[in-house]
């Protein structure tokens, strides 16, 4: 009694786990899945689906594997003629009244009800009475779909809204089997985290309607990745389709899931973060080199790369390279910000590097995942680019721009003009003797810069960004680079080689050895322990 | 080894097969050559006849004058797909994708959309069946869980004169009507000859 661990049996084996855990946790630990609906680690027990019920010696019926509490001694058996037929009796309650209509299902191929059905169903149905009909395709939020002849009644999506989102939309109304689940009337699921309700639910009753019809779940391949959109660093998983490119609008990534860390995000993701995933392969992205003024379409990366040397050495010989400022995205990789130091810095003695732009008046660290600061690598930026302190802040830049004083400048991956307004960049550009853009889209900044390079969005290079908290993390590489685009660091290594300075590796790995050597935050980290320290893509779902 | 054991029984059957004047061979060959003779004969005769129209089955040989004379299908033969409606004309297929998970040629490809009527949830934007690389295995048809492809059109000679030509579009495979229904007498003289 009072000790801090207990030993049970579960099926023949004995495992030892902290006095309090679940019989269902205990069995995760062993390997074993217990088939599970209401129940999940990041909310509080329903215990209301009954699919997860095992059978425990000296108990005198099934139990509940997700409320009952390991003891000592208990002896659990969850592959037994009684717990089998238990299950397979609670799976055909709960198909009583489901419409089965899997062909359309956007859940079908990731569905628990198909999973468990093939796993234990009871394959002869005894029912007879017709179904139960309700809504179908009902909107409820702007990313949430319900379909409630679909819902099982699990309640984790009315629990998510409680416990998680604390934002109350979701309720169960009405009694029996006309029990249905619903947003309170007047209420919409329409918070920051709604997308959520999407991935908890085991069954196809709430679809995410971005990726309603889009394409079947079982083309999607998965990677797991880091989300860009804020200095949390969330851990996603990439669902992404090589073949078959005529679904998903011939767009490679189709959507954007949670992977669980429970040191970054948890279980969750904000829809921010989510819905990011679109920008990556919209019609913005740039997909050649380019000069804009006259003869300079898709130069080919050779022949522009020695254009931009030789237009800015001669800008620097002539104005001094006092006149030339970096403009760097905070979202840049760890590797890419060394690379531009060691170009730009080192390489050309540019002292004026700036990457700051202060959040803007409706960005809010929230208690949950949202940080204010929607780039990537702050964090990273700060240490890498902080010794030389001349001018982080882009304001800075733009104000010696107007002075006259900044002649020339090289943006890296970032539009100026949602912070600053289009106008004034390109009207500020436009002073410019040189400008040279190297980044993804096409926007007002990059549209009014004189060459324009093509680099990789995260998702089609390698590489490592620090979250605010300052934890290192590694995202691999998904998809190749659209069209001629380049990762940003082979970019720099080229500028750097027309330019015919030290040389810039291209392999990230080497780099952030480098970097690691330098710098204080980083010492002691490897890239080989950073790729291990992934949080893998769970074989037992949660 | 299997090659080897498979040479070995072919040749002991072979052997045990022969009599004493097939292995003379010469008498074969004469044989040969009065069967070639027989048909050729019987041929010239049989078809003079059928052309002024005082017979109707050549009885000797059973070629068909294709195209003018169409060889009479067995009922479950898969020939080109179509798509079934519904009753009131839309297609029955429901995006469903099985068919083109299911398909081994990857000749398959849907495009789903929103439905256009209230009680239609899912339907097909694009029907593509590239038949330039469908192998005939039916397992589209088999997987469909609403009924609504199957290979019953009847119709087998596919020709086009570009690849492009041969992928058949939604609308071309709503249009396809079944084969004609066949009556029980065609069926049994069907059977008769297939058994010949
Ligand atoms: S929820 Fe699962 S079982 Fe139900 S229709 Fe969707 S895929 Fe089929
Ligand atoms: S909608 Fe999904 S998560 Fe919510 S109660 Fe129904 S089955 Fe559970
Ligand atoms: S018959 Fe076979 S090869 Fe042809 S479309 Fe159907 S599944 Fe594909
Ligand atoms: S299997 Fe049937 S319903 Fe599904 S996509 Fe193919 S034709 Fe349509
Ligand atoms: S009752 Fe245990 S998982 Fe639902």
């Amino acid at each position: 009694m009072g000790s801090a661990t207990v030993k049970l049996t579960i099926d023949g084996r004995e495992v030892e786990v902290p006095s309090g855990t679940r019989v269902i946790e205990a069995a995760k630990k062993l390997g074993i899945e217990i088939p599970h609906y209401c129940y999940h680690p990041a909310l509080s027990i329903a215990g209301s689906c009954r699919m997860c019920l095992v059978e425990i010696e000296k108990f005198p019926k099934p139990a509940i594997s997700c409320h009952t509490v390991a003891a000592d001694g208990m002896v659990v058996h969850t592959d037994s003629g009684v717990a089998k037929q238990a299950r397979a009796a609670m799976l055909e309650f709960l198909l009583a009244n489901h419409p089965l209509d899997c062909p359309i299902c956007d859940q079908a191929g990731e569905c628990k009800l198909q999973q468990y059905y093939m796993t234990v169903g009871q394959y002869d149905s005894a029912l007879l009475d017709n179904k139960v009909k309700k809504s179908k395709a009902k909107i409820i939020g702007p990313h949430v779909m319900l379909d409630s002849e679909r819902c099982i009644l699990c309640s984790r999506c009315v629990r998510f809204t409680d416990e998680i989102s604390k934002s109350h939309e979701l309720g169960i109304f009405n009694r029996g089997d006309h029990s249905e689940l619903s947003n309170y009337p007047g209420m919409s699921l329409d918070n920051p985290y709604s997308g959520n309700v999407v991935d908890i639910c085991p069954v196809g009753a709430l679809t995410d309607r971005d990726f309603r019809f889009k394409v079947r779940v079982w083309y999607l391949d998965s990677a797991p990745s880091i989300c860009h959109g804020c200095a949390r660093g969330c851990n996603i998983r990439v669902d992404y389709l090589t073949r078959r490119l005529h679904h998903n609008d011939g767009k490679r990534i189709a959507r954007f899931k949670p992977r669980f860390n429970p040191e970054v995000n948890g279980h969750w993701i904000c829809d921010a973060g989510r819905y990011s995933y679109k920008t990556l392969e919209d019609e913005d992205r740039l997909y050649n080199p380019r000069v804009t003024d006259g003869n300079g379409d898709n130069p080919g990366w050779n022949a522009i790369t020695g254009r931009i040397a030789d237009a800015l050495s001669s800008h620097i010989s002539e104005y001094g390279v006092g006149s030339v400022a970096v403009i760097a995205s905070a979202s840049m990789t760890n590797e890419e910000m060394w690379a531009a130091r060691q170009l730009f810095y080192d390489g050309l003695k540019i002292e004026k590097i700036a990457w700051r732009i202060p959040p803007g008046p409706d960005d809010i660290d929230d208690d949950l995942l949202i940080r204010a600061d929607k780039n990537a690598n702050t964090f990273g930026a700060e240490q890498i680019f902080g010794p030389m302190t001349h001018a982080a802040d882009v304001q800075q830049v733009l104000d010696k721009i107007a002075e006259g004083k900044i002649k020339a400048w090289i943006v890296l991956d970032r539009d100026l003009s949602p912070a600053f307004g289009e106008e004034k960049i390109r009207k500020l550009t436009g002073g410019l003797k040189f400008s040279l853009y190297a980044g993804s889209h096409l926007h007002a900044t990059s549209r009014s810069c004189r060459f324009l390079l093509p680099t990789a969005v995260f998702t089609e290079k390698e590489g490592t960004i620090t979250n605010f908290s300052g934890r290192v993390q590694y995202f691999p590489l998904v998809v190749p680079p659209l069209g001629d685009a380049l990762p940003m660091l082979e970019a720099l290594s080229r500028l750097s080689a027309a330019l015919k300075l030290e040389p810039i590796s291209t392999d990230p790995g080497a780099v952030f050895t480098a970097l690691a050597g330098d710098i204080a935050h980083f010492k002691g980290t490897s890239y080989a322990e950073l790729i291990k320290r992934w949080a893998p893509i769970s074989k037992i779902p949660s | 080894m299997a090659v080897q054991n498979i040479i070995k029984v072919a040749a002991r059957r072979r052997e045990a097969t022969l009599g004493f004047w097939e292995r003379v061979y010469i008498f074969e060959v004469v044989r040969g050559l009065w069967i070639t003779t027989e048909h050729f004969v019987g041929n010239l005769y049989y078809h003079i006849l059928k052309l002024f129209g005082i017979i109707k089955v050549h009885p000797l040989t059973p070629t068909i004058q294709y195209p003018e004379e169409q060889r009479t299908l067995a009922p479950r033969l898969r020939t080109l797909h179509r798509l079934v409606r519904r009753e009131d004309g839309s297609p029955r297929c429901v995006a469903c994708m099985m068919c083109e998970t299911v398909c081994p040629a990857l000749c398959i490809k849907i495009v789903a959309a929103e439905g256009d009527k209230p009680q239609i949830e899912k339907r097909p934007k694009s029907f593509d069946i590239d038949m330039g690389r469908c192998i005939f295995c039916g397992y589209c048809v088999e997987a469909c869980p609403e009924d609504a492809i199957r290979m019953d059109t009847g119709i087998l000679d596919i020709a086009a004169y570009s690849r492009e030509g041969m992928v058949l579009d939604i609308d071309t495979l709503l249009s396809l009507q079944p084969a004609q229904r066949r009556t029980d007498k065609e069926v049994d003289e069907l059977q008769r000859r297939l058994l010949q």
